[in-house]
Order: C-alpha cells, then structure tokens, then sequence
C-alpha cells in the first residue's frame, strides 16, 4: 500500500505531450503513484505539487530545447520549499542541437539534477533508476 | 399553504410569503433585527408590516436563514496556497461561511494571535493529500489547540493523518469533527463532505450561540447561513429543476455592508482553443466572500483597495467630497444618501468599484505564454467571460437609480484583460430581495422556487 509518489511533466513553454502521457502510463504500470501535471508546467508547480503529496521524486521532461533554462534553479528552489534531497530527474531534448551529451549531463549534475538522461532514452531505463534510487 | 422565509440579516430580519397554489409572492417585509434582546421581536414586528399589506397571515410552515451576529465566521488553514488551502477557501465559502482569512504552511506565533483576535465560530484544517504531507497538518491542529477560544474544528486533510489529528484534538479536549479530505488526490477537490460537515456544526452549535434557537424552535426547520441559502437558488436558477429549465449560466453579486459575494454558476472551461487551464479545477458553483469590500463597515479597507481618484473619477466628484462622504459612513453606517444627490452618485461609485475588484478576485486569470506552437493562454480558475448573466442582490444595488450602472463593474474590462469576467452579460436584478428566501424554499418545493424567481429576476 506504501506507494511511491513520482511528480512528472512537460516543463517551461512546452506543450509536447504524448511523451508525457506514455511517461506516466509506464509509471503508473510499474506500481507508483504518478502525479502528472502535464504540460507547461513552471518550477513552482513541481515543487507545490511534490509538497502537498510528499513526493519521492520529481521527473521532468523537455523536448522543446530550452530544458536547461527552464530546469536552472529547481533545485535551489527545491532546497527552500524544504524539499531536501529530493532527487531531481530530467530527460527529452534537453539543449539546442546536438552537444556532446557528456557536457550537457555535467551542466544538469552541476545544476543539483540527480539523473539526466539523452535523447531517446526508454521508460525502462528511467524505472530502473528510480527503483534503485527508491527502493 | 403559505409559507413563509426569515432571512435574519445583521440590520434587517426580512420576511417573504408565498402561496403554494397561486405560486405567488403574498408579500414581503422587514423590521429591525432585534438579536441582542429576543430575536422573535424583531421577527414579529416584521410580520406585522406585513400583515399590514396581506391581512392577517396564517402561514403553514416557518423557514429561516441568518447572517446575523456577523454569520458564520471561519478561517480556513492549508498546506500550499494555490492547492490545499485554496480548496480550503472554497470549501468554506461554498458552505456560507464568512471566511476571514485563509493561511498555509505551518502557522507563525503571529498567525495564531491574530486567528485569537478573529475569533472564528469554525475552522477548516486542511493540509495534504491523502497519503501526501502530514507534518503540516499535524503541526497546526497542535498550534489550533494553542489558541484560546470557543471554536470547532472541521478537519478535512490528508486520511493518513486522522489518527495523530483526533488524538490531538482527543487530548486538548477540543470539538473537532473529521471528514474526508478537499484534495485528496493532487489536483482533485472534494468539497462536499467538508461542507456538509460546516452545515451541520451550523446547525448544532451556531444557531445555539447567536441567540437564534427560540426561531429554530418556532421553525422546527433547520436554521442555514443566508450565504449558504442564496447559493441554492443560484445553483437551482441555473440548472433548473425536472423538466422546468434554469437560466442555464449565470453569476449573482450580493454587495452588502460589511462583504461583497460574487456566485459562479459556470463550468468555467476555456472559451478559446488555445488556452489551457492551470491550476485547482474550481467547482461549477462557486462562491467568493470579499470580507474587506462593503459599503458601510468595510469601507477604509475598500478604500485602501481602491484609489479615490477612479471613484471620483465614476462618481463626477471631486476627491475631497468622495472622502468627506467616506469619513461620514464609516463613522455612522446607517447614514444613507438622497437619492439624486452628489453621494448617491459616490455610493453608485463605489458599488461599482467593490464589484470590479470582488469579481477580479472570483474570475479566472489569463497569462500569455509564447510557445513554439505559437501563443499559447494558461488559465487559472474559471474562464467567465461567456457567461450571459449578472444578477444584483442587496440593498446598495436595489435602492439605487442605476443599478446597471454598478453591476457594469462585473463586465470585462480591456484595460485588465487578464481576468476573464463576463463579456456581453445582461443584468438582472432580484427586486424584492427574495433570492435568500427562494434558496430556503427551494428546500421544499424547488419548482415552486424555480418558477417563482423566473417570474421575479427582472432584466434590468
């Protein structure tokens, strides 16, 4: 019955949404109790969410590009609301064009992010993870 | 058979008589409300005003609301502003309370004093979803119980919980009561349980302190907060009753002395393709309650809610007259403008302005985002602006010359586009002051209600 709450959606002004919608049915099915918020959804949103429901985990997605800005400071905001540790997943087209995902995945770690994730990444990479992280 | 509603306002008790057969109003009238002494002197120094019009009345059945001893005043306490403890708000709203103040987070030293100084007849505790945050809720139940005074506490937060909370209560020897949560899940409201649960305390315990049990007794029915009362014939007006039609969707402004209540009848989805809803869904019967916006007892916090030059501005008055007439209300709220005069037109003014913000408050707001799919809207709260329906009840709105003049103060203003408030609305106004009485009836006999205020609502 201890389920484990996961908060997940589509940060910034993005509005890709069947990413999101198979994201969290892939969650759901592996037995967590997913709160999606969907698309554009801003960082204050994330955090009044993971407080009300006493989230495990928050788990963004971006696809538009802009992730790394509109991922900048979660964490820190994260550390005020008193979310302490929580981890911080962030997956999609996370930059501009194509990095060296290497760098792209210090900048998030650099960030407080707890796991970042390349493009084309599979729903079940991320479950491991998350059991692993959760137990 | 005749019935016959008491609606026991702070200044006024106001009776309304109606036929069953003919389906007619026989009469209304008002007298003092006399609470501090015997509550049924005022009532029957009302009847007689009214006997006076329909000859002696023998009515079959005695239905009362009331707002006197300053209603039901409550605080309501949540987790995060925009989620538990906005449900919060409109749990308590939608159950015809007053709500003073709404708090979240943990409460401070200063919170708990100033909770002291308002001196709530109710309050709702909520906090978390279900299974969600517990802290919060358990730290503020233990700082409620800090707080010296007579109140009881409707908890409606996070089940996990409930043990830890009635044990609290249990242990401080505190009345509480514990229903299900307004959000249980992210996002969800569930309101009824929690106001069911004001309406029932309202009841039991309220009725009792504010000196009205000898009418519960003369009523045999139950005693509702007026509120509560005209939120039934809102709700009742707009989506009809069997297989006689409501208005369909409709808004209803009560601007009185001491609050002004703005009542939603509305889906509120968004009238345009490409915006997109954020936030609490709100329930399709809404109702806000602006305690710093009225026009007597609430006027220096409408004051400081406004600027004096847009008054002046309405009014075609100079700023120094609209603030002698300020200073002159507030220190004798029973004052009252002749009708023509300069303060007519500073009352009318600022009537209007107590609308525009109270509706601002209760109206969804619309921010624009760019997206790469273009311009994109996100709406929070209900989007009004088809709704084709403003109705006027109260006193201010009724005794003025232009009541469609202050009800303009509902309607969709370019230069504030952000709040979606009615676009094209026709303006009604409940004349006789019968709409409390018709949620009261509505009790009853909902179709004799329906029909009745369809008949009385007049297009303005």
């Amino acid at each position: 019955m201890n389920k484990k709450t996961i908060v997940t959606g589509v940060i910034g002004a993005d509005v890709h949404a069947v990413g999101n919608k198979i994201l969290a049915f892939a969650l759901e099915q592996a037995g967590y109790n997913v709160v999606n918020l969907g698309v554009m959804v801003s960082q204050e949103e994330y955090i009044e969410a993971a407080l009300e429901t006493n989230a495990d985990a928050i788990l963004v997605s971006s696809l538009y590009g802009h992730g790394e800005i509109d991922c900048n400071g979660l964490r820190e905001k994260c550390e005020e609301a008193g979310l302490k540790n929580i981890p911080l997943l962030a997956g999609g087209n996370l930059v501009v064009g194509k990095q060296d995902f290497a760098e792209v995945e210090k900048r998030f770690m650099e960030m407080g992010f707890t796991k970042v994730y390349p493009p084309g990444t599979q729903p079940e990479t991320t479950l491991e993870d998350l059991k692993s992280m959760l137990g | 058979m005749i019935y016959l509603t008491a609606d026991i306002g702070s200044t006024y008790t106001k009776l309304v008589a109606i036929e069953t057969e003919s389906g007619e109003i026989l009469g209304t009238a008002c007298a003092f409300t006399t609470i501090g002494t015997d509550v049924r002197e005022g009532f029957h120094a009302a009847l007689r005003k009214l006997e006076a019009g329909t000859g002696e009345l023998k009515y079959d059945r005695l239905l009362c609301c009331s707002s006197a001893a300053g209603g039901l005043k409550m605080v309501a306490l949540g987790l995060v502003p925009d989620l538990t403890a906005k449900a919060a708000r409109l749990a308590a709203s939608s159950a015809g309370a007053k709500v003073v103040k709404t708090y979240s987070f943990e409460i401070s030293k200063t919170e708990q004093q100033e909770i002291e100084e308002i001196s709530p007849d109710l309050i709702l505790l909520c906090g978390g979803t279900d299974g969600g945050n517990r802290e919060v809720i358990t730290a503020n139940a233990k700082r409620l119980c800090d707080i010296k005074g007579n109140f009881a506490t409707v908890v409606a937060g996070n089940k996990s919980a409930s043990h830890e909370l009635q044990e609290i209560f249990e242990r401080w020897g505190r009345q509480f009561v514990i229903t299900e949560n307004v959000m249980p899940e992210f996002n969800k409201l569930n309101i009824e349980p929690a106001r069911k649960c004001i309406e029932e305390l309202f009841i039991n315990r309220i009725v009792e302190a504010k000196g009205l049990s000898l009418l519960q007794k003369m009523s045999g029915y139950e005693i509702i907060p007026t509120p509560l009362a005209v939120m039934r014939a809102c709700e009742l007006l707009s989506k009809g009753y069997g297989d006689e039609n409501g208005l369909g969707e409709l808004m209803a402004v009560d601007l009185g002395g001491a609050t002004t209540d703005i009542y939603s009848m509305s889906d509120g989805r968004p009238s345009l393709e490409n915006m997109l809803p954020k936030g609490l869904p709100e329930p399709y019967a809404k109702r806000s309650v602006e305690g710093d916006l009225g026009m007597r007892y609430s006027l220096p916090s409408l004051k400081e809610a406004t600027d004096l030059r847009i008054i002046s501005a309405y009014a075609d008055a100079p700023v120094s007259e609209v603030e002698q007439w300020l200073e002159l209300c507030t220190a004798n709220p029973d004052v009252i403008a002749d009708m023509g005069s300069l303060q007519q037109r500073v009352e009318e003014a600022l009537a209007r302005v107590a609308i525009e913000i109270a509706t601002e408050r209760h109206s969804g707001v619309v921010e624009s985002v760019y997206t790469p799919l273009g311009q994109m809207f996100a709406l929070t709260g209900k989007d009004l602006s088809e709704v084709p329906a403003v109705i006027g009840i109260g006193g201010a709105l009724i005794n003025s010359e232009n009541p469609a003049k202050i009800l303009e103060g509902s309607k969709y203003d370019s230069r504030r586009f952000m709040y979606a408030k009615p676009r094209n609305p026709k303006y009604y106004l409940d004349s006789r002051y019968i709409f409390a009485s018709m949620g009261l009836l509505s009790h009853v006999d909902s179709k004799l209600a329906l029909r009745i205020m369809k008949k009385e609502i007049k297009e303005i």
